[in-house]
Order: structure tokens, then sequence, then C-alpha cells
């Protein structure tokens, strides 16, 4: 795996320290992410999903393992992609489902889709359908933790596409100058839309962090114990009024840009390599004693669940125009 | 009545809301220590110290923080020192503080207020003078309001404040230092969102204006009167939504139209109005609409290009001329 960045905090531990008790329940969440995201791609294949959709498969330690460190009242600002921010802080699949079909009884009444799509009883501030804009949305989330004295904190989730973005310089430079509980999560999975990273970024995430003053480490994004680990770190310290922290996640995007995208791009670039996270939890849980049994006993309820979340989305009902129209204006 | 220039009922509205809501905070760039490039915010920052801030010239940044500020407990009230710098924050404010309400189902809002001066007469040449409303008009989800006169400017921005949705506050540069008559208290003063008003009273042909233009129209007014034609002027004082029955009540009295802002007049504010009336008014014109608004190039930086270039006396006076010129009751 490359590294677009080096760490520049020194003496912090990335290494797992997680236990079996909260192991289990990040890989529930991750394979939630995995079976939801398997089910759209079928319901999209089958036309059953209008519009586009950008799958995170293969990138849900990341998501997992930063919202395992935050509070339901904390915060966060997505992305395009951002089906698994959603799940891994707490939303429902089946409104998921339903608002990813446009539904009436979709999170967003159908109004916002896959790219829009939001849950503000679980702090999700919103996926973003313009690269980098949940980063100030995030920033500004932080801003009236610290105003409230809350103790909240608020995460902006950004692919390496996003580095290129200049709202990203304004906004690390802003959360540093007011010390604002803001941690800065770049899912680094190696492709900005269709091209590779090395074709689209030449700068250094951890560079720019440390020009700021802000501390940064890069993890193994497809490792949730380090992503947790390091992330509860940083959030403990966000905490205590410190200022903001980077962490860059290491992972890759194993589908097309899009659903549907031929991906003929990718045929002259060679992937990073990576181990599955799913697969990586499993031989750390392995390695902690759990049996293949308990394991399998999560892969169906998951299944189950899933299967249920996505039959009651499907009968949903069409939205209302009228009611689009008088939702302009609050 | 008691006598208050705009820059300061702006600074007391300010002051205000702040007194009596601990949500409101104030940034961007240079609006604390130095109380901003117009002193609009001059001693906010002593008076309200964790809740007023300067920030570095970061407009998206500043913008994208007011939307996410709101949309977590804050009544954020931002400032753009300029409306053409508005251009570096028109994602923030176009696809997301516009949208969120509707695209996230209801489910939040986005009670944020951007105060910005627009207008030209400074000699501020093309990067420091346009008056890009329109623009915003035509976004779904914004509120764009332009008051003209102290009270307004008070009362507009108090109900900006406690209003849901995102507001574009838009001032004036040239009319900071216009005195006017403010009620007292003031305190208690809100004007609707929404609701213009008829600033003079008269019969034969209607101005609809806003912003520094309500001065150009009451000076071609006055003029007028002279030679015995009465102007009824309407100062729309919102932009989105406008208040259309006002607008349309008076046409049905007068039966000529003229429109007038500083803005240019192509695919301006005046476009959306004239269309309006030649659809819903149409029956009750004598004569065609006429707009009077800037002329068609980037607001120029020599003085003598810049006067060419706004809207002057003369031209207001000849375009009401025209329409009384035109139809059936014409002069």
């Amino acid at each position: 795996m490359s590294c677009s960045g080096r760490a520049v905090t020194k003496g912090r531990k990335h290494q797992a320290a997680v236990s079996s008790e909260e192991l289990l329940p990040l890989y529930e969440r991750m394979l939630l992410i995995r079976e939801t995201e398997g089910r759209l791609s079928e319901l999209f294949n089958d036309g059953q999903v209008p519009g586009f959709i950008h799958l995170s498969i293969g990138q849900e330690a990341t998501c997992v393992g930063v919202c395992a460190a935050l509070t339901r009242e904390d915060t966060i600002a997505s992305t395009h992609r951002g089906h698994g921010h959603c799940l891994a802080k707490g939303v429902e699949p089946v409104g998921l489902f339903q608002e990813i079909l446009g539904h009436a009884e979709g999170l967003c009444g159908g109004r916002g889709g896959s790219l829009h799509v939001a849950d503000f009883s679980v702090g999700m501030l919103g996926a973003n359908g313009i690269v980098g804009a949940g980063i100030p949305i995030a920033l500004g989330s932080a801003l009236a933790h610290k105003t409230l004295n809350s103790q909240r904190v608020a995460a902006a989730f950004f692919g390496d596409g996003a580095l290129a973005e200049g709202v990203l310089y304004e906004s690390l430079n802003l959360a540093a100058l007011w010390k604002l509980p803001l941690l800065f999560v770049c899912e680094n999975n190696g492709w900005s839309e269709f091209s590779p990273t090395s074709a689209a970024y030449v700068g250094h995430l951890g560079k720019l962090a440390e020009s700021f003053g802000i501390p940064h480490h890069i993890v193994d994004g497809n490792n949730v114990e380090a992503v947790l680990t390091a992330s509860r770190s940083d959030v403990e310290l966000l905490r205590t009024g410190s200022g903001p922290a980077v962490i860059e996640c290491m992972t890759l995007r194993v589908r097309g840009h899009y659903e549907g995208d031929p991906q003929k791009y990718r045929l002259a670039h060679r992937d990073r390599t990576v181990v599955d996270p799913l697969e990586f939890t499993r031989a750390s849980m392995a390695a902690l004693g759990i049996t293949d049994s308990e394991i399998g006993d999560i892969h169906e309820r998951v299944r189950k669940q899933v299967a249920a979340a996505a039959t009651t989305a499907l009968a949903g009902s069409a939205p209302h125009f009228d009611d689009a129209l008088s939702g302009v204006y609050l | 009545m008691t006598d208050m220039r705009i820059v300061k009922a702006i600074n007391q509205g300010l002051l205000d809301a702040m007194n009596e809501d601990s949500r409101v905070v104030v940034f961007g760039e240079d609006v604390a220590e130095p109380g901003g490039a117009f002193a609009v915010t001059r001693g906010l920052k002593a008076r309200f110290p964790g809740r007023v801030f300067d920030t570095p010239i970061s407009e998206q940044a500043i913008t994208g923080a007011a939307v996410g500020a709101a949309l977590s407990g804050l009544r954020p009230v931002v400032e753009i020192m300029f409306m053409d710098f508005i251009t570096l924050a028109m994602d923030q404010l176009v696809n997301q503080a516009a949208k969120a309400h509707f695209m996230f189902g209801g489910q939040t809002s986005v009670p944020m207020v951007l105060r910005t001066p627009h207008g030209g007469t400074q000699n501020a040449g093309p990067q420091h003078s346009q008056c890009l409303e329109a623009w915003l008009a035509h976004v779904p989800g914004l509120i764009v309001v332009c008051p003209a006169t102290p009270t307004d400017s008070y009362g507009l921005l108090r109900a900006a404040i406690s209003n849901p949705n995102p507001v574009v506050f838009v001032e004036n540069k040239a009319l900071y230092g216009v005195k006017g008559d403010v009620p007292e208290p003031l305190s208690s003063v809100r004007i609707e969102i929404g609701k213009a008003r008829i600033a003079r009273a008269g019969r034969d042909v209607t101005i609809v204006t806003y912003g520094a233009m309500l001065y150009r129209s009451i000076e071609a007014a006055t003029a007028l009167a002279l030679d015995g034609i009465e102007v009824e002027i309407i100062d729309l004082r919102t932009l989105q939504p406008w208040d259309k029955a006002t607008v349309l009540e008076s046409i049905s009295r007068t039966h000529r139209a003229v429109i007038v802002h500083e803005a240019v007049t192509e695919f301006g504010v005046g476009a959306e109005i004239a269309a309006t009336l030649a659809d819903e008014g149409f029956d009750e014109l004598d004569a065609p609409i006429v707009r009077v608004g800037a002329a068609f190039t980037p607001s120029p930086f020599s003085p003598m290009l810049e006067k060419a270039f706004l809207p002057q006396l003369p031209g207001v006076i000849a375009a009401v001329r025209k329409v009384l010129a035109r139809g059936n009751h014409g002069q």
C-alpha cells in the first residue's frame, strides 16, 4: 500500500486495542454496510434504483472505525459515497433503502436520494453531491459544538479526490485557527472518480496538516481496529478543546466510481494491495477465539435484517409533488 | 421618531438580536476587531467577545461554516465583504444552504443570514461594485432582501435573523450613510419578509424599485410632479419572494409600470417583474413596461464611465415619460 502522507504525531499507539466484545459489533456493522450495498447493487442492476449510486464496498472499516469513536450526538458530514457513513452513524437501513429508491417513506421523502441522504436524528448531516463541500459544513458544526459548550465533536469525511479542492485548505486553516473539535477523515481509496490519485494529486496531506500544526496520522483504513483506536485517541483530544486532527485512512475503492461504471480506465493502472476489511477482522476474531458459528450467526442476522429492510422499502409509495412544492422553505 | 443612519440601524439590529438570542453569532472578514470594512459590525466584539469572530479571507469556508453552524443549533450572521466575493461562496450558498431543507425532506433548515453590500458610485471598479442579487433570487430555497431605509434595514434584519431559512441580506455601499427617521422603540420594529412598501402614492404611473434606486426614483417623481405627473413608487424591500400583490394592485390603479434597479437590466430582477406583469397584469396595462438599469458592461472604474454605466435621473424621467406617451390614456 502506498501512502500519500506520513504520521506527524509521535508516541501514539495505533495498534489494535479492541476487545472481542467490541470487535463483534464492529464486524456486524461492517457486514451490514456490505450486505446493504450488495442488495443495492442488485436492485440497481434490476433497474429499481433511479439515478446513480456510489458504493463503498471494501471501505467499510473506515466509516465504522471512526463512527465507533463518536457518540450519537456527535455530527458527521459525508460524501457522495455515503451509505457506509449513514449506517455506521446509526441510520436505520430501511429509511436508507427507501430514500435511495425515491420513495415517500425515505429519510428525505425521496427528494435527496443516495447522493443527498441525511438523518439528523443521529447527527448525520448529509451525503453530498459536491466533492469537498461537507468539510466546511462539518467545520461549522464543530463551531456550533464549541460555541454551545456541548462537548460534542464533528467529523468531516472526504475522499482523496477532495485533497485537490481549495475548501480543504481553507477549512484546515480555520479549524486550527479556532481550535475547533473537528476530525478530518480522509478516505484515501486511490481513485478520484476515473483517475488514479497519482494522476490527480502531488501534495501530501500529512505535510499540509503539519503546516497548520494539526496532528495527523495515517492508518490502514481496512483495519477497523486501527481506525477505531486512532479515532478514539483523536476524539479524546478533540473533547479537551485542543483543536482539530486529521486521520488519513488508506483503503481501496473496489467498485467503479458509480455502479455500472465500465472502468476501462482501470486496466492500465495497478491498484494498491489491500486485505478486505471483513476478512481482516475475521482473522482478528479467529485469533481472539471467536468461533465460525458465532460469526455465522452474525451473518444470518444481518442477512435477515437487510432482506427485511429491502422488502419493506420496495413496498413503499411514490412521493407527491405537491409536498415537494411546499417544502422549499420552512 | 429619531434620526439614524442605515449603518447604525444594521449595527443596532445585530446588537439587539445578539442580546435577545444567545444562538446568534457573527463572523466574517474583519468584522470583529476592525468592526467591518464599512463599520457595520463596530462594537459587537466588545459586547459579545465569544460570539463575534474575525475570519481569514476564505469565503467558501465562511459560508460553509455558517451552513454547518446553522444545521447544528446556531443562528449565524456572516458577512461577505463585497457582493462580488459571493462568487467564491456560491457552492455553499446555492448547493448547500438553499437546498438542505428541501433535499433532506424537511428534517432541518438553515437559519443563517448572509449580509453583503452591493452597488456602485464608489469608483470601486468591476470587482467591487456588482449587483448580483438576481442570481440568488433565481435559486429556490434562498430568501433575498434589499432594504433602502434605516427602519427597513433594522426591521428586515431582525426578521431575517429569526427566519428559519437562509436569507441573503443585501446592503448598498452608497446607502450606509443615508439618514432617516426611525420609530421608537426601534427594538420592536419588524418588517415582514415578502412585503413591499408604497414609498410614494401616485395615480399616473408605478415605479417598482429597490435599493439605492429608491432615491433616484423619488428624485424623478419630485421632478415629474412639477409637470403634474403623479408617480407611485413601490420599494420592493424583499426580492425573493417579491410582493406581487402590492405591485399588481398598484398597476390596477396606474395602468403603467416602470421598473428601476441598479443591477444591469438584462436578465435582472426587473425582467421577472415585467414578465409577471405582462402575464398576470396584462389586462390592466395601458402601455408597455419599461425597465431602467445599468448598462450591459462590467462596472467601470473611471468616474465618468461609472456615471454613464449607472442609471441616472434623466433616464428614469425619460422612462416615465415614455410609458405615459403610449397607450390609451397617453399624455
